[in-house]
């Protein structure tokens, strides 16, 4: 018992010390070096402008989670198929690919404003955005995933005649799992960046949007907060994606390190 | 199931059966190259062999013994000659052979049973009516008590204990294995060779085992083919009526030490 008190402690209490020592000292800086509340303003005065919108800002979390969620969706639902047509059709595979690479080196800044013309302004445009942003980790890992497979366990199905429907539900699909949620991982970040990119373009809510109109008045206090509520968000989304990836493959979590639970022979 | 161990303590080359349950015929096999013309990978290869025979095939890299295996799998088929499997063709896939691999090759997400279980869910067959029989493979093998755990949690030896199992599960009539030892450690490796023989024994299946291993090669066939590369062929075919059931004891005797001299002459004379 104490032991664990101990190691959860070092795990948790040390970060959390060093963080507050951090914030002690911005705040003291702010006051001792007289610093502008427009250029840096201390921890205290960002918590209290932040907490004076605190009706507001609801809305605005929940436009951005939704653009968010919707982007990192239609980024899967886009680029799973993209990934199996592209393992699976070699002359498709040569014709995606060039493609692909074209759209994903064109910065997404410079789309999203054509976006807005061809879907209008507001959510719609806004998921596409940071769908386009965050789909291409996605098409690549799966398809290598997909590829990964044993070659010796291809062999195994094929001598036994098998259906390639039956392999591709059975074998390719489950192996490439893995591979598929350490792409989810980077997405879900990606399309945060994709969701406030797309509200610096064109929306009337989010909190891309709020950090725009505060900087625009010059509420520098704001800006921060609303960054911190992003990251915040951000951080949510990645451990939720870290969580499913838990659930679905555990076959592929490291071993927990007690040794004797280890099987040898 | 007692006369199938009776006759396994014989020498079994005797001709039980006289019809061959595989039969090739003057087969080759060569692969196009992409500077054109083609590679020969096997040339000229004549076997027969008869049901119920465990048949070694060694032989230095290259020397073709991988691809006939797959030939006898039906994932490839010969550029010439004639191969038969049961008096028929083989141009396809038959359920009729089990394939274990050099490396263990389970599903890292499915449990030893669901593994064992694999091959009966690919031919879409009942797998209620096979959990019976993947248990008592799982007790041949000596896995009892392992049945739910991950591949991840059993050694090497043990996951290609169940790789073995996975092989029988479909009761094929031909067993094919590639150099199913060669990725262990030489103790675990001499486990598994004196266990795949008692399991043999157990269970009659003809087996076509490949390997790199002459000791290996003699201590568990009724006759060991050697195969020399460039082109794949075949350059002895030697029966080996050493007595079973036959243990690590068995490679002190002296017969062991001329069948060993023998195939080791054979493979070494065509490198000269």
């Amino acid at each position: 018992m104490r032991h664990t008190l101990r190691l959860w402690v070092t795990e948790y209490g040390q970060p959390t010390a060093a963080l507050a020592a951090l914030i002690v000292v911005w705040e003291i800086a702010c006051d001792l070096l007289n610093i502008p509340v427009w250029l840096l303003p201390s921890p205290l005065q960002i918590v209290i402008q932040t907490w004076q919108i605190r009706s507001i800002l609801p809305l605005h979390i929940f436009a951005t989670f939704a653009e968010v969620v919707g982007g990192f969706a239609l980024a899967i639902a886009a680029g799973v198929p993209l990934a199996i047509i592209i393992v699976y059709s070699p002359p498709l595979r040569r014709v995606i690919y060039p493609l692909l690479l074209m759209v994903q080196s064109v910065p997404k800044v410079a789309v999203a404003p054509l976006l807005l013309l061809w879907v209008g302004y507001g959510l719609t445009s806004n998921i596409i955005v940071a769908a386009t942003v965050a789909f291409f980790p996605i098409v690549i890992n799966t398809a290598t995933g997909l590829e990964s497979v044993d070659p010796e366990l291809i062999e195994l199905t094929r001598s036994l005649d098998a259906r390639r429907l039956e392999v591709f539900w059975r074998v390719r699909l489950p192996w490439a799992l893995p591979y598929l949620f350490s792409s989810l991982k980077v997405a879900i970040t990606l399309a945060v960046i994709g969701a406030v990119v797309a509200e610096f373009i064109g929306a009337d809510k989010g909190l891309g949007y709020l950090i725009l109109t505060s900087s625009g008045e010059m509420k520098t206090s704001l800006m921060f907060g609303v960054l911190l509520i992003l990251s915040l968000l951000g951080i949510l989304c990645f451990y939720a994606v870290s969580w499913a990836e838990r659930l679905l493959c555990p076959w592929y979590m490291p071993l927990p390190s007690d040794p004797s639970g280890a099987a040898s022979g | 199931m007692s006369e199938a161990k009776a006759s396994a303590t014989e020498a079994s080359n005797s001709s039980r059966n006289a019809a061959p349950i595989i039969s090739a015929v003057d087969i080759g096999k060569h692969f196009p190259v992409r500077a054109g013309g083609s590679t020969v990978a096997l040339r000229g290869v004549t076997i027969d062999i008869p049901r119920d025979q465990f048949v070694t095939i060694v032989g230095p890299s290259g020397c073709g013994k991988s691809t006939l295996l797959k030939m006898l799998a039906g994932v490839i088929t010969p550029t010439a000659g004639e191969l038969m499997l049961n008096d028929k063709a083989l141009e396809r896939p038959s359920r009729a052979v089990g394939m274990v691999f050099q490396r263990p090759v389970l599903l890292p997400w499915r449990s030893v049973i669901q593994n064992v279980l694999f091959p009966i869910e690919l031919l879409g067959w009942p797998t209620a009516r096979y959990h019976d029989q993947a248990n008592k493979l799982i007790e041949l093998v000596g896995l009892t008590g392992f049945e739910q755990a991950l591949p991840r949690e059993l050694s090497g030896g043990m996951q290609q204990r169940v790789s073995i199992c996975r092989a029988l599960i479909y009761d094929p009539e031909v067993l094919l294995m590639d150099e199913p030892f060669g990725a262990l450690d030489a103790i675990t490796r001499e486990d598994l060779s004196i266990e795949l023989l008692r399991i043999w024994t157990e269970r009659r299946k003809t087996v076509v085992f490949v390997t790199h291993s002459i000791t290996e090669a003699v201590l568990l066939a009724d006759r060991v083919v050697v195969m020399a590369p460039r082109p794949g062929r075949v350059v002895l075919d030697l029966p080996i009526s050493l007595p079973r059931p036959r243990n690590l004891a068995t490679e002190s005797t002296p017969e062991f030490g001329q069948y060993v001299a023998t195939v080791r002459d054979a493979i070494h004379r065509d490198r000269r």
